[in-house]
């Protein structure tokens, strides 16, 4: 791993480097095809797959059966509609509820039924309702609100803290970017939409942005009093200042990833489908492309955007001719 | 001299810190000792389960719920109970009619009367008032009890013209009113009436009878509404708690008329009855003609119960009335297996960052453990705390969120020893490099922090439900995350860097000047400047302007090494 450290010194120095703002058509290339898919996949394959908790289902209570084994319920589920799966708890002493996602009438007739035959009870004794979304849609719509006010500000303290609007634009492109594919994957994988998942992709919006500010910050420190640094273009002053975070990048997504990844290991392989892996599926995912949208998308998108004020216009095209003329004298 | 002072100054934020922890577990011990408060934080429903109460909505004979009035209902409920903590609740409709609350734990009366009572709140000037029983002396001397007679004419013979006229005791209302009985009727739900039709009801200790006129001022104008205490003129407290409310702008202008009616007349006849629920809960007389819209409700209030009715009245009335219909306990949704797995795993990735700590920056990447344990101790109060005071629910998606806050806390360990490192690269000494990059990562820090904090500070105010449990988790870990970096990892980094094994540049130290490249880069080139080093703009200048001169003999020196280095990247 010393190598790391020794890829340091290079990157700091600009000894060696990667062209993140040259080559930018290449990473805007992938970052468009990976949003499209994320758009494009949900919708062929018919929309997300929203847990219960959004939009309501049907609801089972067994009564007069204390003590009663949990896994009866689901396996009695599962017997009626194989690909259902059933969230069961206990009710008071001796009942037992069980929540699905909404069934027609004849697989809710056929649940009963097979209950009552599972739990050794009457059928009369197993109620059965539709509930209603526990995450409803003021819920929605309040939190939505919440973000879009969230946005407009931190758009504003960034404008402020970096003294230029470009930065807060190309942040929040990219925090679009990450929450779009993020989302993607829920709709292509077709994991349940769980509010757990929504807290997830919360905790993301927050990451990609707390990730953005990061580097960015090094690089208004780098390109602070523009035109003191005659031997580079505006771009490749911007493109050495996300080279010398880049370890900083690389291990802050490592030490970030790492508990994630072991949850969704955890959750997904030994635990099966369930919270556990909902969350952190949309967690590790999220912490991979909100460290990549910042390097790769982020930084190249603004520094196009600077390029083109005439300041820097001009400073460019001055110390891109004097490369030009040094590397002729070499080569001669 | 100049050392000693220093190594003090690095103690401080390290003793400070230390208090903190140490006030930290004291007022969580307190709360264990004395107000049954616990060490470990309350579980939310999907960990630990809770209530699962069924609210049935009171219906009149005919009258039926529309699917809108139970969304609104639902609403309604979940900002109540919001208002009163971070619980996590679970609130939603069941079948047509009814609503299903299930919340941690074990629910009190308070706790119900927040979630089920209607709130209605209703202005209605006094007509008559007297005595609660509807027992009255006859003429011989003996007790009578007057009965209702509903057969009596019930329309004004002359058209009342303002809610304060009399004509509006019709024959028929004289007669319930004789027979109301304070009490017995209040309970029965006689006590109902059309907001445009005069009122029988007694105030809410049952004893005074009223009839009070048609409704004139409701709940829909209330813009704000907040417990307080009682204070005299002179602005002491009277130690008695009151609900102060807020009307809007149409709210303002109608008690403005109403009190200016009122004001100039007399008896019972100037009070005005502020009606909750059907019962009168204050009906002050009108002293003065209130034109800015901030009346007080006063009477018998504890603190706790100011603090309901004021909520209730700030997330408006519900549109239908609720009893409880079935109250039972009901199991986690989630199995403990899954709360076991998910630290399981938050342990096995916690020791995955050790590991990789280590590695990357060997005998420094301690500092970030430690830094780490410290910010775990603190969250880990803070959330028990919470839970006792705020009624914080920890969830396994809040569990999951204080996993991934590791990621964020270790950052800013990593933005700081990475420009420790930078600094060291330029040619400086450890100690200054250790201050110089601070000074330049604590910026970083306090930004990208900022943004994190607005984030949680957005969310938790304005958002309802779990959205709002997430906002306080990332708030949470904000704070810990600034205090721990600045107040243990700065001061610890600050000692290390006079330790013989880190200013040595150990190999082992994570802080070799001659791994980091220091010397590659010439250090004698830098030692010169370095002492001579008046400001940190200057000492920045020449070290810009060092690197120039270095980069362009380093371009050509190992441009092919970076041309495989893109390719590599491709």
């Amino acid at each position: 791993m010393a190598g790391l450290t020794s890829l340091g010194n290079d990157l700091y120095t600009g000894a060696r480097s990667v062209n993140f703002v040259g080559r930018r058509k290449i990473w805007y290339l992938i970052s468009t095809l990976l949003v499209l898919v994320s758009v494009l996949g949900p919708v062929a394959r018919g929309g997300f797959n929203f847990g219960i908790e959004f939009t309501g289902g049907s609801e089972f209570v067994v009564s007069g059966v204390p003590g009663g084994d949990q896994a009866l319920a689901t396996d009695a589920v599962t017997a009626v509609v194989p690909d259902v799966a059933a969230k069961v708890s206990t009710l008071g002493t001796e009942s037992i509820r069980v929540q699905t996602t909404q069934l027609t009438d004849e697989q809710t007739r056929q649940i009963r039924q097979q209950l009552a035959t599972d739990y050794g009870v009457t059928p009369e004794q197993v109620t059965a309702s539709f509930i209603g979304a526990t995450w409803g849609q003021d819920i929605t719509s309040q939190a939505i609100r919440g973000l879009i006010v969230f946005l407009i500000l931190a758009a504003i303290v960034m404008a402020l803290y970096f003294r230029t609007w470009k930065m807060s634009l190309v942040a929040i492109i990219a925090l679009l970017h990450d929450v779009i594919i993020t989302a993607g994957i829920y709709g292509i994988t077709g994991f349940e939409v769980t509010p757990g998942a929504v807290i997830g992709l919360l905790t993301i919006l927050g990451y990609s942005l707390y990730d953005t500010v990061v580097v960015f910050d090094k690089i208004r420190e780098n390109t602070l009093g523009n035109g003191a640094d005659q031997t580079k273009t505006f771009g490749q002053q911007v493109n050495l200042a996300i080279n010398q975070t880049l370890v900083r990048s690389i291990n802050t997504s490592v030490v970030a990833a790492l508990p994630v990844a072991s949850i969704l290991f955890i959750g997904a392989f030994v635990l099966g489908a369930g919270t556990l892996r909902d969350i952190s599926l949309a967690l590790l995912i999220g912490i991979a492309v909100g460290t990549y949208s910042t390097l790769f998308l982020a930084a190249p998108m603004y520094a196009q955007l600077r390029q083109r004020e005439p300041v820097i216009a001009k400073h460019d095209k001055k110390v891109l001719a004097e490369q030009r003329s040094q590397q002729e004298s070499v080569s001669a | 001299m100049a050392k000693q002072s220093s190594t003090r100054s690095a103690w401080r934020p390290l003793i400070w810190l230390l208090v903190l922890i140490i006030a930290l577990i004291g007022a969580n011990g307190a709360g264990v000792l004395w107000n049954g408060a616990s060490w470990t934080p309350k579980l939310a429903l999907d960990l630990e389960g809770g209530t699962q109460i069924v609210l049935t909505p009171t219906l009149q004979s005919g009258e039926t719920v529309s699917p809108e009035q139970l969304t609104q209902a639902v609403s309604i409920i979940r900002q109540r109970i919001d208002a009163a903590g971070v619980s996590e609740s679970e609130i939603n409709t069941q079948g047509s009619n009814n609503i299903v609350v299930s919340i941690p734990g074990q629910p009190d009366d308070q706790t119900l009367a927040r979630i089920q009572a209607s709130a209605k709140l209703d202005f209605r000037p006094v007509l008559v008032a007297g005595a609660p029983s509807s027992a009255q002396i006859g003429p011989d001397g003996a007790t009578i009890t007057p009965s209702y007679d509903p057969s009596l004419p019930n329309t004004p013979s002359i058209a009342p013209s303002n809610g304060s006229d009399l004509n509006w005791i019709t024959p028929e209302l004289q007669s319930r009113y004789l027979a109301f009985t304070c009490g017995s009727d209040a309970a029965a739900g006689v006590n109902a009436a059309p907001a445009d039709e005069p009122l029988v009801t007694c105030d809410d200790t049952n004893t005074v009878k009223f009839i009070l006129g048609p409704v004139e001022l409701d709940g829909s104008d209330i813009s704000d509404s907040t417990a307080g205490l009682i204070t005299t003129q002179t602005g002491s407290s009277t130690g008695q708690w009151a609900v102060n409310l807020v009307f809007n702008g149409a709210g303002t202008a109608k008690f403005a008329d109403i009190t200016a009616r009122l004001n100039g007349l007399q008896g019972s006849l100037n009070q005005f009855a502020i009606v909750l629920d059907g019962n009168v809960i204050s009906a002050p007389a009108t002293k003065a003609v209130i034109t800015d819209g901030k009346p007080q409700i006063s009477g018998g209030f504890t603190q706790e119960s100011a603090k309901t009715l004021a909520d209730q009245l700030k997330y408006g009335a519900l549109p239908i009335g609720f009893e409880v219909q079935s109250s039972d306990s009901i199991s986690a949704t989630l199995g403990s297996t899954q709360l076991q797995s998910g630290l399981l795993a938050g342990l096995i990735g916690l020791i995955l960052v050790v590991v990789y700590s280590l590695i990357q920056y060997r005998t420094l990447g301690l500092v970030t453990v430690f830094s780490l344990a410290v910010a775990a101790v603190i969250t880990y109060f803070l959330v028990t705390l919470l839970s006792w005071r705020e009624g914080y629910r920890l969830s396994l998606a809040g569990v999951a969120g204080l996993i991934v806050a590791i990621g964020i806390t270790a950052d800013s360990f990593i933005v700081y020893f990475e420009r420790i490192r930078d600094e060291l690269r330029d040619g400086r000494g450890l100690e200054s490099a250790v201050e110089n990059g601070w000074r330049r990562a604590v910026r970083t820090i306090v930004a990208s922090d900022a943004v994190n904090f607005l984030a949680a500070g957005v969310l938790f105010i304005l958002a309802v439900g779990n959205v709002r449990g997430f906002a306080l988790t990332l708030g949470l870990t904000t704070i810990v995350d600034l205090f721990v970096v600045s107040l243990f990892t700065h001061p610890v980094l600050r000692l290390l860097s006079r330790s013989n094994f880190f200013a040595s540049g150990h190999r082992l130290s994570g802080l070799d000047p001659v791994a980091l490249g220091a010397v590659y880069r010439g250090r004698a080139q830098f030692a010169a400047p370095s002492a001579a080093r008046v400001s940190a703009g200057k000492a920045a200048k020449s070290a810009k302007e060092a690197a120039r001169r270095q980069t362009i003999a380093e371009r050509k020196a190992a441009s092919s090494d970076t041309d495989v280095a893109t390719k590599g990247d491709d």
